[in-house]
């Protein structure tokens, strides 16, 4: 039974959040989220590949047997992240050298080997379309903001290097949020910093649906049987 | 007839092949239609990169056609691009890339412009992994410290000030960073020096080649 749009976008951007949730393709979200740019780079190209890699691999779901429908789909999906590559060599140079190796490593981000397997094999296409923008984007969106709190942290700015993604025009979009003198918090642009700010989004998104969830019981106190739990995961994989 | 298992084995294999050949193709596509723009936008980022070294009208010819490979222990012991900048076909300056090996966390690459009288007419860092917050204020983008290198040459300050305060330099050193600023300041000495050493050498190169400065001589007439 195919889920609905609504339950896919659900899923994609809250329920199952690939970064919050599922906590899938750790890795780039870490190491490129130290500014607001390179996180909205590096998701907008996540999420290109993840949509068009689950388009592709829901059209040739019935061509391919188990067998060899791994192989096929790195296949499809190593291909892609090549031409986006290629793509962000051509237009966006200065930024395709800030985030290097990341780039060619969406290949191997779990999360679009995940969604092609997991959903892509098994529903139609505009719907497996729908499925990778709606990941890709909730991934992007969570990129984007633990980029800014980085930056915001670590250098007191905000939107800064815009031009990177943008065009020249983009250059003064540069917010000073607390002012020329802000020292930095030095810890925020290193990598442990985007271990604590992860794990504080995840605290704060698993309060927000406890509060829900609550509030659901009091209005309807049917119980459920818990849904089972799988180790790696900070919520209710479906 | 093949037995049962054979067949499959054939069909996923032709399967994978098929696949193969359609993922190459696609890749090959948009290589072909990207190649011509990734040349242009790396060379333009190049141009954009050497063009903050020198100042805009002290040379006339597109340095990049004007480009050295050079090798030189005070250079870092690795074969490097330098580039010749020339006016009205004579040499005006030049730009040599130079590796400082004792940065904080490995090696620093950074560029030199000088000019034809030994002055230094700018200076960046191109790459390095200098702690973020710390050593990373030798780029131009966190802090305007790189400035303090132009117009300095190998007798101003004199031998035994190029170096950061803490040395007793004449060039700051960042609270909390020293070492990353010290092998900056001491790599940009050494390319002085090479310069010091090679530069009618060097420039003897650009005469040498008048297919790349015809161009120049052409543009000046």
């Amino acid at each position: 039974m195919s889920p609905s749009y609504r339950e896919i976008a659900v899923n994609g951007l809250w329920k199952n959040n690939p970064g919050l949730v599922q906590l899938l393709g750790l890795c780039p979200l870490l190491g490129t989220s130290n500014s607001t740019v390179n996180a909205l780079g590096l998701g907008l190209a996540t999420a290109l590949v993840l949509t068009c890699s689950n388009a592709a691999v829901s059209l040739i779901r019935g061509v391919t047997q188990t067998a060899v429908r791994l192989p096929a789909f790195v296949m499809i999906i190593a291909a892609l992240t090549t031409c986006i590559e290629l793509l962000m060599q051509a237009f966006t140079y200065e930024l395709y050298q800030i985030l290097g190796i990341f780039i060619p490593l969406i290949t191997t981000n779990c999360i679009i080997l995940g969604r092609a397997d997991a959903f892509a094999a098994r529903h139609g296409t505009a719907r497996s379309a729908f499925d990778g923008l709606m990941m890709g984007v909730g991934f992007g969106l969570v990129l984007v903001t633990l980029g800014a709190i980085r930056e915001l942290l670590g250098s007191g700015t905000l939107l800064a290097n815009m031009q990177l993604l943008f065009g020249p025009s983009a250059a003064n979009w540069r917010i000073e949020v607390f002012g020329s003198d802000y020292k930095g918090f030095l810890l925020a642009i290193l990598p442990p910093g985007a271990f604590l700010v992860l794990g504080l989004l995840i605290a704060a998104k698993n309060i927000l649906d406890e509060r829900a969830e609550a509030r659901a019981r009091a209005l309807a106190p049917a119980p459920e049987p818990a849904p089972s739990r799988r180790v790696r995961v900070t919520g209710v994989i479906e | 007839m093949l037995p049962e298992m054979s067949r499959s084995m054939l069909r996923n294999a032709l399967i994978l092949g098929l696949f193969a050949v359609a993922t190459v193709g696609l890749v090959t596509i948009v290589q072909q239609a990207t190649a011509e723009r990734i040349e242009v936008a790396a060379r333009e980022a190049q141009i954009r990169a050497l063009a903050e070294v020198l100042p805009a009208g002290s040379y006339d010819n597109h340095l990049l056609d004007n480009a050295l490979q050079l090798n030189d222990a005070l250079l870092g012991d690795r074969t490097l691009p330098a580039y010749l900048a020339l006016k009205d076909g004579q040499p005006s300056g030049i730009i040599l890339q130079a590796i400082a090996p004792d940065g904080y966390s490995g090696s620093i690459h950074v560029l030199v412009g000088i000019g034809s009288d030994g002055r230094l007419a700018g200076v960046r860092v191109l790459s390095h992994k200098e702690t973020p917050g710390l050593g990373d204020k030798i780029e131009l983008a966190k802090s305007p410290w790189v400035l303090a290198f132009v117009g300095k040459s190998l007798q101003d300050p004199d031998e035994a000030h190029w170096g950061v305060k803490k040395d007793q330099g004449v060039f700051d050193q960042f609270a909390g960073a020293t070492v990353t600023p010290r092998a900056v300041v001491k790599a940009v000495h050494r390319a002085l020096q090479y310069f010091d050493a090679h530069k009618n050498e060097l420039f003897a190169r650009a005469a040498a080649a008048p297919t790349a400065s015809a161009p120049a001589e052409e543009r000046a007439q």
